[in-house]
């Protein structure tokens, strides 16, 4: 049907948080533009198994772009070149044959390498932990229509609450800021009647527990909105800014 | 070769009207005290809708909750890849609907082999599920008064589909994450990300516990408890190439199949109609188009055979729009399972969209004409830019192409009412039971039993369960703990050991042609024997031939991998001799020996209006089949047409 291509890849491989890792050289031959960048790694696995050498780890999913459990540098940019895609939906057609890839984990120190390309991002969960909910016991929910939410406030809601939880927009931070996650859910539940009783609460404790977990400040350097791919806007950072001010003053 | 079983098969349906049912036995149902119920712990398997709905439940009442996922944080589990919407029957739109017609519809969209009572009471609980999300902060979508907003899906004339964009089963798996998310921070759940259940530990015939794998180091663990919940989802990925995400496995529901709990009707599986069409053999998934775009897009084949011009080339009246001519009635939003055929008949017959001999168009030309481009923007956006990143090809100018491919399992343990599996303590939730979609499921009715189960039915259950009492104690130094443990370590060491030349791909590839050949979307008595064959010699092949590099006592995606291809290589082998068995054709069961003259399935109730529970027999042995009869007494059984 098309051209295959040659790839050369020169992968992170480390094979545990506490080894040395560096970058190692591969060519994957028999490359087809329709293939996605993951299906060119589960590729290079095949050869190097059938060498009897240990597979590039690498975390994936639901492959279409929603569990955000993919998550690679690619030529130095979170999920690669391409705007508003996750790194599983990334073609090869936007690579040419012959050319040379690099490929790394997202780097951040709140989210340590497990092996080669795979991170640990528990501090995600850990933040949302703290107060990325409502509470809201099964059996106590009043009926779906009893209180109406005006719809550009659903679609506002529906906007943040779209991230995936990939950490894309950490690793792209200078800062390892972990500002657009967090505002993300805060913004979410803000924008909705369900959520106004905790607001407070919820935007303090969770922006402490960002802080506890050694994200960086955010600098407004951008490259985080730059790189979602889901598009959260920047804008919900400076929503959680404001909640969290009205938390800690207590307002 | 059937047996009644029927002891065992006792589906314990509470007496009294059909609609009285689950509310009498709440009533009937043993109670645990508030202040003994952190005395109580229970294992959790599975993350999503079911599963985290359950855990987060069962801890928000005060149990002790272990909680498990393959992933590595809970807000991955494959729910969260949902797409179209959750069904409820909440009438919102005054268009007809009831408990009483969601009930019906799902029992006829399930062609007559699902149980009547586990679906009233799904249809029942429909309706606290969207006030449970709502709370939660789902942000479903709505009209411009504030209330909330409905779509159509297949098999059904009302509209009672809640969704959030494109992305229902995320929203929802992210208030459910957020429930759960609470308990971890309230200390009832304990949360083990990255472990893989890899047995289940039965102790004086209760289950009492599980031994996992921890992803991350290799270490096999063991937990105890005085419950277990499975809430793994389905085996689609027993095709391979499939819609699930790449870790949806059988594992956990195969080692609890092996350790006597009976596997219900295995061959019903539903192929969706809509999904992108597999263009080449490097592929590791087919992307589901979703259910939704039906309400506007127009399936059509050209009226010739081996027509090669492009789509936009070929005029109206060369087109043949064979859904709206062949079901009137319900156009192109008939049920899954017969859309999904009829696309088979016309490639069958050769025609097909342009670019593969394997697909069909499913075209919003008419939509964009009278909705406007923005609209249909509106409603589908995410779906055609996903199509567009794979294909390269847009939409909005040149139909979409589509083919069917392998996406739900409607067959899993087999459950009674109180979605108890045939070993006692173990309970089964979710996609992974086989209760309530009888031979097929409805679009939107899998996130809402999801939700059902998790967050209504199974700690209701578990705690009549508990307040029983009589467990005893079962430490993890028990026996029977200490056999599991080893008896995984011996299989995984195994693994590692073959050292032959195969890898796991490319025998998994081969399992999934072999499925997709013989017990897809039409099945017959020679392929089906052919496939139990070829499937016992691929297995032999896979013990003696495979490659998997890499240490145990590490990271090792590729042995995870390994272990998951040796259970769907003994799955695979069940579900074809489950379809052999079912002399019939029901649902998305189609048998081509069973069909009418139209060519649709012909439904033999006088001998197969049962439910199928098979046996594991020991390793070289047939499984035996038992029947559970099943009865309806609520609703007259026809022969299901949408006409
Ligand atoms: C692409 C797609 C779109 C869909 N769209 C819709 C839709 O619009 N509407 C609808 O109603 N349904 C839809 N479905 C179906 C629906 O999403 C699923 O049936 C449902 O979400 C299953 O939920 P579950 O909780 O049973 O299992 P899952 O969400 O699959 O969760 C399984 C959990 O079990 C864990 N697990 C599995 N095995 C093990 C093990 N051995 N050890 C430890 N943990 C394990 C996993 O990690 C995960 O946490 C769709 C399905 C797909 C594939
Ligand atoms: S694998 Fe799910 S988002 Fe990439």
């Amino acid at each position: 049907m098309s051209q295959s291509m040659t790839i050369n890849l020169k992968i992170w491989r480390q094979a545990s948080g506490a080894a040395d890792g560096g970058f190692v050289a591969y060519t994957v031959e028999n490359v087809l533009p329709e293939m996605s960048f993951l299906e060119m790694l589960d590729l290079l696995n095949e050869q190097l198994a059938l060498k009897g050498e240990a597979a590039v780890e690498f975390d994936s999913d639901c492959r279409e772009g929603i569990c955000g459990t993919c998550g690679l540098v690619i030529k130095g940019t979170a999920h690669g070149p391409h705007a508003a895609t996750t790194t599983c939906e990334v073609r090869m057609r936007h690579f040419h044959d012959g050319e040379t890839i690099t490929v790394e984990p997202f780097r951040a120190k709140p989210f340590p390498i497990l092996k080669d390309l795979v991170v640990d991002r528990t501090a995600f969960d850990r933040i949302q932990q703290k107060g990325g909910f409502i509470t809201a016991n099964v059996g106590s929910a009043p009926d779906g229509n009893a209180v109406p939410i005006p719809k550009t406030d659903a679609d506002k809601a529906m906007d943040a609450a779209s991230c995936i939880g990939c950490g894309a927009c950490v690793a792209a931070c200078p800062n390892a800021s972990a500002s657009l996650f967090v505002s993300a859910k805060i913004s979410q539940l803000s924008y909705l009647p369900q959520g106004q009783v905790e607001r407070g609460r919820r935007a303090l404790a969770m922006v402490t527990q960002m802080d506890a977990e050694e994200f960086g400040d955010c600098s407004n350097h951008g490259e985080c909105e730059a790189v979602c791919p889901k598009e959260v806007s920047i804008e919900n950072i400076a929503r959680m800014r404001r909640e969290f001010i009205k938390g800690a003053f207590g307002k | 070769m059937s047996s009644s079983g029927a002891s065992r098969l006792d589906a314990k349906i509470p007496s009294g009207p059909l609609a009285e049912k689950w509310d009498k036995h709440e009533m009937d149902n043993g109670l645990v005290a508030p202040a003994n119920r952190r005395k109580f712990s229970v294992i959790v398997v599975g993350t999503g809708l079911a599963g985290g709905g359950a855990a987060a439940t069962l801890g928000e009442l005060g149990y002790n909750v272990l909680n498990f996922c393959i992933q590595d944080t809970p807000r991955r589990a494959h729910s969260v890849a949902a797409q179209g919407g959750i069904n409820a029957s909440k009438n919102y739109q005054y268009d007809g609907d009831s408990v009483d017609r969601l009930f019906y519809d799902t029992v006829k969209g399930g062609d007559y082999r699902s149980r009547e009572a586990n679906v009233y009471r799904l249809s029942q609980l429909s309706m606290d599920i969207i006030d449970q999300s709502v709370a939660q902060g789902v942000p479903f979508a709505r009209e411009y008064g504030g209330t909330l907003a409905n779509r159509s899906f297949g098999g059904v004339q009302v509209s009672r589909t809640f969704y959030a964009r494109g992305q229902t089963g995320q929203q929802l798996l992210l208030g459910v994450y957020s429930a759960l998310s609470r308990q971890v921070a309230a200390g009832t759940v304990k949360m083990f990300p990255r472990h893989e259940m890899l047995d289940l530990v039965v102790v004086d015939g209760k289950a009492r516990g599980i031994i996992c794998r921890d992803l991350t180091t290799g270490e096999l663990k063991r937990y105890q408890a005085d419950a277990v919940v499975l809430a793994t989802g389905g085996y689609s990925p027993v095709f391979y190439l499939s819609t699930n995400a790449v870790n949806c496995n059988a594992t956990a529901l195969w080692r609890a199949h092996r350790r006597g709990a009976w596997f219900a009707n295995p061959c019903y599986t539903q192929i969706h109609p809509t999904a992108v069409p597999q263009m080449g053999d490097y592929q590791s998934k087919l992307t589901l188009m979703s259910e939704s775009l039906r309400n506007d897009g127009r399936v059509w084949v050209p009226k010739k055979a081996g027509d090669t011009r492009r789509p936009n080339d070929i005029p109206e009246a060369e087109r043949d729009y064979y859904l709206e001519r062949r079901y009137p009635a319900f156009g192109n939003l008939v049920p899954r399972d017969i859309a999904a055929r009829a696309a088979k008949v016309e490639c069958d017959a050769g025609k097909s969209a342009y670019m593969s001999s394997q697909s069909v168009y499913l075209d919003f030309n008419e939509a964009i004409g009278r909705l406007g481009r923005d609209v249909v923007a509106d409603r589908y956006g995410n779906l055609f830019a996903m199509y567009e990143e794979i294909l390269n090809d847009n939409p909005y100018e040149t139909p979409m192409m589509i083919y069917p491919a392998p996406h739900y399992t409607m067959g899993g343990l087999w459950v009674d009412y109180n979605l108890q599996s045939t070993i006692e303590g173990l309970f089964v939730a979710g996609e992974a039971n086989f209760s309530d979609h009888g031979a097929n499921r409805l679009g939107a009715s899998a996130l809402m039993q999801g939700c059902a189960d998790g967050y209504f039915v199974v700690p209701r259950v578990v705690a009549n369960y508990l307040a029983k009492g009589g467990l005893g104690e079962a430490s993890t130094d028990h026996d029977a703990f200490q056999e599991a443990e080893s008896s995984v370590r011996g299989r995984y060491d195994s693994l590692l050991k073959i050292n032959g030349s195969r890898t796991v791909r490319d025998i998994h590839w081969e399992l999934g042609r072999t499925m997709w050949d013989a017990v897809g979307m039409a099945r017959n008595k020679g392929g089906l024997d052919d496939a139990i064959t070829k499937i016992g010699a691929l297995r032999d092949e896979f013990w003696q031939n495979l490659k998997v590099p890499g240490e145990g006592d590490d990271m090792n995606k590729q042995l995870e991998m390994a272990g998951r291809l040796a259970d769907y290589l003994e799955l695979g082998e069940l579900m074809a001799r489950d379809a052999l068995a079912r002399e019939e054709s029901c649902g998305g069961h189609f048998r081509e020996e069973h069909k009418t003259e139209e060519g649709e399935a012909k439904r033999d109730d006088d001998n197969f209006m049962h439910v199928a529970a098979w046996e594991f027999k020991g390793d070289g042995q047939t499984a035996e089949r038992h029947v559970e009869e099943l009865s309806y007494e609520n609703i007259q059984v026809k022969t299901r047409s949408y006409k």
